[in-house]
């Protein structure tokens, strides 16, 4: 694929709202887990909550897309200059050619699950002030950020669960590289819900403690929330050397299980091969891997075996959701940011929370930071339904 | 910047339309629609336990899948997919926030796997072994046309031959009074690069502001307007009609998508 630039990005997660404090607690290694005390949960588990969503405020003429998923988007817009430079963007280049691509994996959720508990007690009717459309619906997302922007491109939701916006990079570079758009506000947005809290802990994937990917008692997820977004470009080819830029996404299919991932992280090889592929660069290329690394037994177990066969057992890699909880549909935009602060200030995150790497784990598992000159990252996201991304983010010079 | 395929097969399933041929009778005024509830089949290419996991939309999404992957000749193992769903499996989904309203919140660990988006994207590789790419979307009333550009992109892009499936049934109450789609519509498209022996039309696509296609016939309206991805249907009728043209199909509130047709004779 041609190189495309991240002309701005930011992140906003349990670990900071925008990039100084994202990078302050990555430098730090702190992580933003604690014990959950989220809406009327009574789950034994750890979340990463953003503090101070709810006091977030849409602006009026917006005002039925109001949920804690569009007031995260809105909290994470703000940070960072990102909003003038998508406006910026739209300017210089026209609305119509700035397209949305968003992931997410239960978007506002949320605002149903609290209105099933206000049903009409006689007629069963969801309260009149709950919106469908522009809250619970995976679009309202993207939708509620064309609008807040003023673009006019196209624009969509990335769906498919904790891969969905990993993939929105993939979707956001096909219509770049057709010459649809010129822009592309990529990224993705999840916030806590009963459903995944409760959904996660009906599959005994949660964890009681804060998640220790990769240790030797790993045993499960911590469920976070997050927005990360980016604007993408074409790269022009006079950017200096500290720009990063999108340098290959791969995709694949798992066709195995539906909430299992192969064992042998057959998908997740092809993913990581297709991604090299895309970039035109061999394994030895990449310098650190942000893994998905959710923390389940099983999970880290493929797709330790999946790294190790493409990549052998001396890249060095690790997972941050030991600091920011598995943000799901935002995970793998949060993890592309987390991997452009990597390059852009020479630094592989060691893996936070675990205390015993797991011996039967192949992989070149980091608990310390690392201070190196890295050029090329890759990120992997992968998901239920078998689902998997892998991205590569490089500096440009 | 118009964006080009060749349409190798396709599947219909919707109210009263149990397959692409029946649809095209219809559609090319060769037979009379009657409208009746839509009747979803047994998705046969999953084991017996997957069978009885999945809800009407994921039948409803491998329905038209198989009939337009089978009618291009095609072996879906080899196609990438876009599945694009205003809304996923509403029932589903009620039940989700139903036990979650209740105390206790148990929910069903297999009804929480089956709530995601992908749920059909995931049992369409589980069950044909494909696993190229598949881009899963919602893009809410436009996402029919959200995932025509996104099967057309990426054969504009990688030149692989793509399956489009959109779908799009409905929620039971009380999610219906809030988001009334009437039944289950879906229609899949096999679209390819270049022309091959099987190709039955060639497309051309672009944005556009043009006024959407609608229909005279107040019943195909109906359906044209109440699925999301029956708002493929000015499309279906000219691929029915095989004389080609212009149709104009409903997308963003901000544009439409203008498709060219030319069958290939």
């Amino acid at each position: 694929m041609k190189p495309l630039h991240l002309r701005n990005f930011t992140a906003t997660s349990c670990i900071g709202k925008g990039i100084a404090a994202t990078l302050k607690s990555l430098l730090e290694q702190r992580s933003g887990l604690a014990g959950c005390r989220f809406e009327t949960v009574d789950i034994p588990t750890y979340v990463g909550e953003v503090p101070g969503v709810d006091e977030e405020r849409l602006p009026e003429n917006l005002h039925r897309f109001d949920c804690r998923n569009n007031r995260l988007a809105e909290l994470a817009l703000r940070q960072d200059g990102f909003f003038e430079a998508v406006q910026q963007a739209a300017s210089r280049l026209g609305r119509r050619r700035v397209g949305v691509f968003m992931g997410t994996s239960t978007a506002g959720i949320l605002q149903t699950e609290l209105a099933y508990r206000e049903r009409d007690p006689i007629s069963g009717a969801l309260p009149a002030s709950f919106e469908y459309g522009s809250t619970h619906n995976s679009f309202s997302v993207a939708d509620y950020l064309r609008r807040r922007c003023g673009l006019e491109g196209p624009a969509v939701a990335v769906s498919c669960a904790c891969a969905s916006s990993a993939k929105a990079f993939g979707s956001a570079r096909r219509m770049l590289e057709a010459g649809l758009i010129d822009a592309a506000l990529v990224g993705g947005v999840d916030s806590l819900c009963l459903t995944t809290l409760y959904g996660f802990h009906s599959l005994q994937l949660s964890s009681p403690a804060p998640c220790r990917p990769f240790d030797v008692a790993r045993d499960g997820i911590s469920i976070g929330e997050g927005a990360a977004l980016a604007l993408l470009e074409r790269a022009p080819d006079d950017l200096d050397g500290d720009s990063v830029l999108l340098l290959g996404v791969g995709e694949s299919s798992d066709a195995y299980h539906m909430s299992a991932p192969h064992p042998e992280g057959l998908g997740a090889r092809r993913a990581m091969r297709a991604a090299l592929a895309s970039a035109v660069l061999d394994p030895g290329d990449i310098d650190y891997i942000n893994l998905h690394g959710t923390g389940t037994p099983s999970n880290d177990r493929s797709e330790s075996h999946a790294v190790t066969s493409v990549f052998g057992p001396t890249t060095p890699c690790s997972s941050t959701k030991g600091a920011t909880g598995h943000t799901l549909g935002a995970a793998g935009a949060l993890e592309a940011v987390i991997s452009a602060l990597a390059v852009k200030n020479g630094f592989m995150p060691g893996g936070v929370h675990t205390s015993t790497v797991d011996p039967t784990l192949t992989a070149l598992y980091i608990r310390d930071n690392r201070r190196a000159s890295i050029m090329r990252v890759m990120s992997n996201s992968f998901g239920f339904g078998g689902t998997n991304c892998s991205l590569i983010l490089g500096r440009a010079g | 910047m118009k964006l080009s395929a060749y349409v190798g097969g396709l599947g219909v399933l919707g109210p009263g339309l149990a397959n692409w041929p029946d649809a095209a009778a219809v559609l090319s005024g060769q037979a009379v629609y009657r409208p009746a509830p839509t009747v979803l089949p047994m998705p046969a290419m999953l084991a017996a336990a997957e069978r009885r996991r999945v809800g009407r939309v994921v039948k409803l999404a491998l329905g038209v899948a198989l009939e337009a992957t089978s009618q291009a000749g095609e072996n879906p193992v080899e196609l990438a997919s876009v599945f694009s769903s205003s809304g996923g499996d509403g029932q589903n989904c009620h039940e989700l926030c139903l036990a979650l309203s209740l105390a206790g919140r148990e929910i069903s660990p297999t009804r929480f796997a089956n709530s995601v988006h992908n749920a059909a994207a995931g049992y369409w590789s589980i069950g044909t072994g494909a696993t190229v790419e598949s881009s899963v979307l919602c893009a809410f009333d436009a996402s029919f046309c959200a995932g025509l550009l996104e099967a057309m992109t990426q054969i504009a892009v990688d030149r692989l031959p793509v399956l489009l499936v959109a779908y799009d049934s409905e929620y039971p109450q009380p999610l219906h009074a809030k988001r009334p789609i009437p039944d289950a519509f879906g229609v899949a498209l096999v679209l390819t690069p270049l022309r091959r022996a099987s190709s039955l039309a060639r497309l051309d696509a672009e944005l556009s502001d043009l006024g959407v296609d609608r229909f005279e016939d107040p019943a195909f309206e109906a359906l044209r307007a109440s699925f999301p991805a029956a708002r493929a249907l000015p499309l279906l009728r000219l691929l029915a009609s095989r004389n080609g043209g212009s149709a104009i199909l409903e997308y963003l509130d901000v544009s439409r998508l203008q498709v060219e047709i030319e069958p290939c004779v």
